[in-house]
């Protein structure tokens, strides 16, 4: 018996995905509307061989494996940091989680006028108060800038979890560890680390989903160039669709996309699942 | 190796002063339990000579040498918790050899000691197991092998039982006490249950509010108590207590009388009174009897004692074995 919510979630999801799959299969371009001939399969045909896509699939790994070991290692020293007791305890966690609460166009606008533009940002003002050459970020070292964006953005949540986590080590334990001769760093790898997992393997679930479909911080920065050079699959998929006006190749952008997301899903799952289980 | 000397320690969490200025002496290979009710800072006591804790003023010698200021590893004492504190993501024999290999000894001997001290606990057949896999018994074997393969001057244990069942704990306390035997290494144990203390110290220290009520053997503090808060703690049931005109009688402020030195007489006694709840141990009978003007007194019958609730009883205290204390609580003798 299928309840209810099922069938309006079915639904919800179906309707869609049936009709990008329906627009994938055909030769539909908002230039010249009316001719939407069946066109098998050469829209994904078209689609995976322009050389845009390769690039934007590996812009696309990059940008979420950066981004990620970024996140979990600085996560990781954030939360140890925060962990200490300090004055103003409750404050400086609220400062630490308020980049989360920045929308991501703002957060990418802010990043690009007012730190990484090379006349008027503090990057280049810092680098010309040294006496060196102001860096053009976005030209330059686009991906790697976007990296660092979206890294900025979810430095929070991977420290927020990552120190509710740290809270729950059982204090004995590290007591324990300390008569047993453990040094701050075996105490870390042996204990911290081990403890840590399961919060980590979380942080690397949620934000690889939303790391996959980044788009946003691309558009207002760099618009996918110079070149392909920050194109992501997301991105390339609105570009084919929106700005080539190739409802059809678009279409067949995005079902290659979900199909990669599910791939990447089920490796994750495979991969580090497990984590979750015991 | 493993004398303990503590000087004039104290320690205070913020402005309350939790260990009032305490001198004790631990002498090489004994075994010394620490009681007192909860709160009275046995726990504390135990972590300021393991390091946990740093003293606020006093000196904590260990062998001879001042050792107030050395970290805990340095110490050269194993502690055992009341939660065992076993590392969860290791196998039990990772967590035997933790503090070997945080000594950096070579492989091939940790794994020899490891396997000694898991065959001196029965640890053998788990060895390759988590601790989540095993029962609160060999959790707490596990967490003794990891004190052992240090091979300490001194174990501390902080109420290492309190988490048995009580088949499991008199077992246990067996084992502590065999292993104290054979090791004839100096242990500190922490309780606050009084047959532990009772069958496994050579030596008790009854703690009250952060100071030391007394120090003894088991049968001194049973038989000598120096003050109303040992007669009552130390003994099950509880010493009966009594103040007033009897106590006068006798030029105290207070006498206490052990449940088993109060026996029942047909005609008479120095108190009549009436039966009120009993407890039937099979073995024992505990009679609780009511005494006009003095209370209710615990009285110690055998086991087949024939009385009911409401039957009318004299009673009379054991010639000689009545306790008396002054107005300050002292024994008088
Ligand atoms: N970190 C701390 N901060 C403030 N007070 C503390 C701290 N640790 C212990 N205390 C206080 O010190 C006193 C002694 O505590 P301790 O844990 O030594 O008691 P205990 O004798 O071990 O009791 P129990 O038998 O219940 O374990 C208690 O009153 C407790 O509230
Ligand atoms: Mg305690």
């Amino acid at each position: 018996m299928l309840s209810p919510a099922v069938l309006l979630l079915l639904a919800w999801m179906i309707v869609p995905l049936t009709m990008t799959i329906y627009f994938s299969f055909l030769r539909y371009n908002l230039l010249s509307p009316g001719i939407n001939a069946w066109a098998g399969w050469s829209n994904y045909q078209y689609f995976l061989t322009d050389p845009a896509f390769f690039a934007a699939l590996t812009n696309t790994l990059l940008l979420v494996v950066g981004v990620l070991l970024i996140t979990v290692i600085g996560g990781t020293l954030l939360a140890l940091l925060l962990d200490q007791p300090i004055w103003g305890q409750g404050v400086v966690r609220i400062l630490v989680l308020a980049p989360f609460f920045v929308m991501p166009t703002v957060s990418a606008l802010v990043w690009k006028n007012m730190f990484m533009n090379p006349v008027n940002g503090l990057f280049a003002y810092a680098a010309k108060a040294v006496g060196l050459q102001p860096f053009d970020f976005l030209a330059h070292a686009p991906l790697a800038s976007i990296i660092l964006i979206v890294a900025w953005q979810w430095l929070p949540f991977a420290a927020l979890i990552l120190l509710t986590a740290l809270q729950s080590m059982d204090q004995e334990q590290m007591e324990a560890s300390e008569i047993d001769g453990a040094g701050p760093f075996s105490r870390f790898f042996y204990l911290v680390l081990p403890h840590l997992s399961r919060a980590i393997t979380v942080v690397i679930l949620i934000q690889t989903i939303f790391l996959l479909s980044i788009f946003a911080e691309i558009l207002v920065t760099t618009n996918g160039g110079p070149g392909y050079a920050s194109t992501n699959i997301t991105y390339l998929v609105y570009a084919q669709s929106l700005l080539q006006f190739d409802v059809g190749g678009g279409s067949a952008g995005g079902i290659i996309a979900v199909i990669l997301a599910n791939i990447v899903a089920i490796f994750l799952m495979r991969m580090i699942g497990k984590n979750l289980e015991a | 190796m493993g004398s303990i000397k503590l000087n004039k320690v104290t320690k205070s969490f913020g402005s309350t002063q939790v260990i009032p200025p305490l001198d004790l002496e631990i002498q090489d290979g004994e075994f010394v339990v620490f009681v007192g009710p909860s709160g009275c800072g046995k726990s504390t006591l135990l972590r300021l000579i393991a390091g946990l804790e740093d003293v606020t003023s006093g000196m904590i010698e260990i062998n001879g040498v001042d050792a107030t200021q050395t970290p805990p590893s340095k110490r050269g004492l194993a502690m055992v918790f009341q939660s065992y504190a076993l590392y969860p993501h290791m196998s039990v024999r990772k967590n035997i050899a933790f503090p070997l290999k945080m000594a950096k000894l070579a492989p091939e001997e940790r794994d020899q000691k490891v396997e000694n001290a898991a065959s001196v606990l029965n640890l053998t057949d788990y060895l390759d197991r988590r601790p989540g896999q095993l029962s609160g018994g060999q959790r707490q074997r596990v967490a003794i092998g990891r004190a052992i393969v240090r091979e300490p001057d001194a174990f501390l244990f902080d109420e290492p039982l309190s988490n048995l069942d009580a088949a499991l704990r008199v077992n246990m306390r067996l084992e502590i006490s065999e292993l104290h035997q054979t090791l004839a290494t100096t242990m500190i144990y922490v309780t606050h249950d009084q047959v532990e203390a009772m069958t496994m110290a050579d030596k008790i220290v009854v703690l009250n509010a952060g100071h030391i009520a007394q120090v003894g053997s088991p049968l001194e503090l049973y038989h000598k108590p120096a003050n109303v808060f040992v007669a009552g703690f130390i003994g099950s049931p509880k010493m009966n207590l009594v103040t007033g005109p009897d106590a006068q009688a006798m030029d105290a402020h207070t006498i206490g009388v052990r449940p088993e030195h109060i026996t029942i007489s047909e005609g008479g006694g120095t108190w009549t009174g009436k039966v009120g709840v009993s407890e039937h141990l099979g073995s024992d009978t505990f009679l609780r009897v009511n005494v006009d003007g003095v209370g209710t007194l615990t009285v110690r019958a055998s086991g087949e004692v024939a009385l009911r609730h409401g039957d009318s009883v004299s009673l009379i205290p054991e010639e000689g074995k009545v306790h008396r204390f002054d107005a300050d609580g002292l024994a008088m003798q």
